[in-house]
């Protein structure tokens, strides 16, 4: 079962590797991890996107509790929820493909952020199946690159993190 | 008062009431070392090997309720500590590890004996810290003796560059740590508590479990009187020797791949299972799914929560200090207007009187050969049982905890998680320093105590009076047994030729050495060796080189299916 784990952890050197270096200790999945300090700067919120049976999940709950910087742990897939995740795709736009690409960003909601005579940066953001359903509706021979935050979440309503 | 980042150190340790630091001088703690040198209240052990200092500070820690210090240099001086700091952190002993760093604007540079300290320690470790400025020193010193022996205990490391240690700051020791990211519990939940006394009052076929955690958690006493209380079968983990005493008829020794037939059956076929601060090992449940083949109910109780529901299901969980767990469970019983069902338990207790009459650790003597058990026998005889005695790794170790009957905490000291060769001989000399009338033994076999043979050295400098018996068979015993036993008896690489004679390499160190072959000469050899108060007496016992550990659950095999002597297999 896919998971989200949202933490908040003392925004110190080091920190990420204690929670990275778990889950590669002790053979947890990381689907995704994003990171950056909440508007208390002391302070980082850290979203994991990750897979396992309910035991497991019950585990990595407890092993990052453990962590002496962690300061909480939610698992926020437990219940309703919102996921967001930003792509930014460069994507080839020349000629009539020029049309295409701005018809398929606008389909989308996304934005042309960068325009040069041969290309678009594309931003997009939403939750994780509608980034692969863009990628796969673009033809693969027209993409650059692409580049993908990982996901980033939040319960919905009075479901708060915060200390 | 200003004082350097080094002088820093030490006050901190002073403020701590450390008594000794074990440790190793070198380049980036020169400053530390000059510190030390000007004061008299921290006493430093000078080792001669760093992975010796860990192991000394956490033998003297297992054998108090104290944390241990070591204080070792940069680059090599950490990573020969890491094989200590492993240890200690796989068995959850409260320490203190300092270590100098290249100076901070060195960091990252490969300067000379650089390496990442708090990279190589972070999964070995309760917690690390790099000290980039002298004004944090002290609240990270506080931070560290807290975080060590608060919620489960473990080592805690503190790398210090050499400038910092040199640069000059405000003196002043914090007298609490506030942490909003780490707050132990400590209360027991008082409803879950309840549920477990009920089951407990319940239980047709009840059985007690309890580990290492009740030692370090000082709760023997409160463990004691609720099982006696109760009035059930009860077995400790290797890690948990003497957490109950083992000349009480309701102790059915140790369980697990080493244990005793009694208390293994009694755990598998127990309705009710009352876990205390054990972790349901590997080396204890064996294989999991054939243990939860009998239905039972467990009590888990622990102050990890990670602990729980790890390895096998928990009905009860408990997270809490085991000490304060147990007392309220005591409480409620002496409340409770239920009492056990005494019919079942009778039935109960029978069966596990059948169980043990089997004698399971019953052994062939000899007037020929020495036997290992025979050994540990007189051992405990001669030493009325009161001794620490601390083990290396192998078959010595399991002969050990098998053979002397450990009725106090804090006597057995032996690495049961990481399984480390070489601590014996460390273990004995922290634990010596910190019980100094005490008869301080370590059993250990030729191969483990040439792991760190070298603080012979130490043992001399420090007028450390250890009885160390060498239970001498010629090969890596345990390595010879599975070979034996699951590899067609192919020993490869498990012989040892060229073996150093032991006696005589003590007396090269200054010691009293003395070779023991024949069983009737085993007794007397002890009761010398002993009698020499102020002498290291190195005792090499030629034992059989053919005797194995028994009774034995094969590793990935259930309890049930033990093999209790040679003629089982």
């Amino acid at each position: 079962m896919r998971h989200v784990i949202s933490l908040l952890i003392e925004n110190e050197s080091g920190a990420l590797s204690r929670v990275s270096g778990l889950f590669s200790a002790r053979g947890y999945n990381i689907e995704s991890l994003t990171v950056a300090p909440t508007e208390d700067a002391s302070m980082s919120r850290m979203t994991i996107v990750t897979t396992g049976s309910d035991d497991i999940i019950e585990q990595i709950t407890k092993q990052l509790n453990k962590l002496v910087e962690v300061v909480k742990v939610v698992d926020i897939s437990e219940a309703a929820h919102i996921e967001r995740e930003l792509m930014l795709t460069k994507v080839r736009a020349t000629g009539k493909d020029r049309e295409e690409m701005k018809r398929m960003a606008e389909i989308f909601r996304a934005r042309i952020i960068d325009v040069t005579d041969a290309s678009y940066v594309i931003e997009l953001t939403g939750n994780q199946s509608k980034l692969d359903a863009f990628i796969s509706a673009l033809d693969p021979a027209l993409i650059l690159e692409t580049v993908r935050s990982g996901v980033c979440g939040v319960g919905r309503g009075d479901r708060i993190l915060k200390v | 008062m200003v004082l350097t980042g080094a002088e820093i150190v030490i006050r901190c340790l002073q403020e701590e009431k450390v008594e000794y630091v074990f440790g190793y001088p070198g380049g980036a703690v020169l400053y530390i070392y000059d510190a030390l040198f000007n004061q008299d209240k921290v006493r430093h052990v000078l080792v001669r090997h760093e992975q010796a200092a860990v192991h000394a500070a956490d033998g003297f820690a297992r054998s108090t309720e104290q944390v241990g210090v070591a204080l070792v240099t940069s680059g090599p001086g950490a990573t020969n500590a890491v094989t200590g700091i492993a240890t200690a952190y796989c068995d959850s002993i409260p320490m203190v590890i300092i270590s100098g760093q290249v100076p901070t604007a060195a960091i990252g540079q490969d300067a000379f004996q650089e390496v990442d300290t708090v990279g190589i320690t972070r999964p070995c470790v309760k917690h690390n810290f790099l000290v980039k400025d002298v004004k944090d020193i002290a609240s990270t010193i506080k931070k560290a003796f807290y975080l060590a022996k608060t919620g489960r205990p473990g080592p805690v490391l503190v790398d210090i560059p050499k400038d910092v240690s040199m640069h000059k700051c405000e003196f002043e020791y914090p007298k609490e740590v506030s942490m909003r990211s780490y707050n132990p519990v400590v209360k027991g939940h008082q409803g879950q508590i309840r549920k477990a006394v009920q089951l407990l009052l319940e239980a047709k076929r009840p059985m007690i479990y309890t580990g290492g955690g009740v030692v370090l958690a000082n709760a023997s006493e409160q463990l004691t009187k609720l099982t006696r209380m109760l009035g059930y079968p009860i077995t400790n983990t290797l890690m948990g020797l003497g957490g109950y005493p083992a000349s009480d008829r309701q102790y059915l020794g140790m369980p697990g791949m080493h244990g005793t037939y009694e208390a293994n059956m009694a755990m598998h076929y127990s309705d009710v299972l009352l876990a205390v601060g054990a972790r349901f090992d590997d080396r204890v449940i064996g294989d999991p799914a054939n243990f939860a083949e009998e239905p039972r109910k467990i009590i888990h109780v622990d102050i990890d929560p990670s602990s729980i529901s790890k390895r096998v299901k928990v009905d009860v969980p408990i997270v809490g200090d085991l000490k304060d767990v147990l007392e309220e469970m005591i409480r409620q019983l002496e409340a409770a207007p239920a009492r056990n069902n005494a019919d079942a338990l009778g039935t109960w207790w029978k069966q596990v009187e059948e169980w043990r009459s089997r004698e399971c650790m019953k052994y062939k003597n000899s007037d020929e050969i020495i036997k290992p058990q025979f050994v540990v026998q007189k051992l405990w005889e001669v030493t009325g049982g009161n001794a620490i005695i601390t083990s290396d790794v192998g078959q010595h170790q399991m002969w050990a905890a098998q053979y002397y009957r450990f009725d106090k905490p804090r006597r057995w000291l032996n690495s049961g998680g990481l399984g480390t060769m070489g601590v014996g001989l460390p273990y004995a000399m922290g634990a010596q320093l910190a019980n100094p009338g005490t008869q301080v033994a370590c059993v250990t076999g030729e191969a483990s105590i040439q792991m760190c043979i070298q603080e012979l050295s130490t043992c001399k400098q420090f007028r450390l009076p250890l009885k160390i018996c060498n239970l001498n068979n010629r090969y890596l015993g345990m390595v010879r047994q599975w070979q034996q036993l699951f590899h067609g008896e192919r020993y490869s690489e498990s012989y040892m030729d060229s073996l150093p004679d032991f006696a005589k390499l003590a007396e090269a160190y200054g010691h009293v050495g003395f070779k023991i072959e024949k069983p009737s000469d085993v007794e007397g050899a002890l009761r010398d060796a002993f009698a020499r108060k102020d002498d290291l007496v190195f005792l090499d016992f030629q034992i059989d080189q053919t005797e194995n550990v028994y009774p034995m659950v094969q590793g990935g095999k259930g309890l049930t299916e033990m093999i209790l002597s040679a003629e089982d297999l």
